[in-house]
């Protein structure tokens, strides 16, 4: 069994959490940028299998806590796409990062680093908030409340606005609206049918998928060795 | 009910509920789905909403949902039927 090594990075002022795993002179370093939100807790585990999967490969994985989530001690409220984009700036530099892998939302904050990119199953900002403002209407609707799309980001000007259990600023709203993965000089896309593998994301209960992380670490690792610096 | 349309609407419940290719196969139009999948619950019902109208191109207004949409595969490969004929 690999294990993993816990590190951190600063960013505004504190220490943040990043999951590390891999021998720390491995010429390979790889960026995991999660899907965001609670599409990120519903895909960890197939993650870190990946991660184990590298490491008996000899390459470094890292797997950060976005500010403001997961063992995170700043305030989600405070958070947008743009904090989130410097913060990974950061762990680029400090951790000498030579290959990012991003995920879902993680495509619409990979724009980092002029370093190679794959990403999967890459999402508009839009279609993530609208799946959680759906489910926010739908809650209120069960609790005998009525609410739209438009009334929740509109009060989500005046005062942070709760969805999914993520407490969201008007910056961070804002941004989702209005964000889409970036043109990027050296970006690869890989589909799901190529690693053989299940919209973890979607599930309503976290799964694993072992067959597809075995799939996945494989593909990563035939990548990042064709467009190796 | 083994048309496209019908094919489409069960990968997309396999893939949100997590379901296999056999349990999704052998779904007809009484099938019941809300009440008799533990996996369907409010997160899900936003999150095949979303799915459908990325893979049927359609919209699907909040106002439309109700319980009676989830009542049965029939009645949720209806709703998209009607969707997609706009």
């Amino acid at each position: 069994m690999t294990h993993p090594l816990h590190r951190t990075y600063s960013y505004g002022g504190q220490q943040e959490f990043c999951l590390c795993f891999g021998d720390e002179a491995a010429s390979r370093c790889v960026l995991i940028i999660p899907p965001l939100f609670d599409e990120m807790n519903r895909t960890r585990r197939m993650l870190v299998s990946v991660m184990r999967a590298l490491a008996e490969r000899n390459m470094r994985t890292v797997l950060p806590d976005m500010p403001g989530c997961n063992e995170s001690l700043a305030d989600i409220a405070n958070q947008s796409l743009n904090n989130w984009r410097e913060a990974l700036c950061t762990i680029t530099a400090e951790m000498g990062v030579t290959h990012i892998v991003s995920l879902r939302g993680g495509a619409l904050i990979d724009n980092v680093a002029d370093v190679p990119v794959l990403r999967l199953a890459p999402v508009k900002g839009t279609s993530l908030l609208k799946t959680m403002l759906r489910t926010r209407i739908i809650a209120d609707k069960e609790a005998g409340k009525s609410s739209t799309a438009e009334d929740l980001v509109a009060q989500s000007r005046s005062r942070p606005l709760e969805l999914s259990g993520y407490m969201l600023s008007a910056d961070m709203v804002d941004s989702l609206e209005h964000s889409t993965p970036a043109d990027l000089p050296f970006v690869q896309e890989v589909s799901l049918a190529e690693i053989n593998g299940s919209p973890l994301w979607l599930r309503a209960e976290p799964q694993d998928d072992p067959a597809m992380s075995a799939a996945f670490a494989t593909y990563i690792a035939r990548w990042s060795a064709e467009c190796a610096g | 009910m083994t048309d496209s349309l019908s094919d489409k609407v069960r990968s997309i419940l396999s893939d949100i509920l997590g379901l296999s290719a056999e349990q999704v196969a052998a779904m007809d139009e009484d099938t019941e789905l809300f009440g008799a999948l533990p996996e369907l619950d409010s997160m899900a019902v936003a999150g095949l909403l979303t799915e459908m109208e990325d893979r049927l191109d359609i919209m699907i207004d909040d106002d439309d949902v109700d319980g009676d949409l989830f009542a049965t595969f029939g009645s949720l490969v209806s709703f998209a039927r009607a969707k997609v004929n706009g």
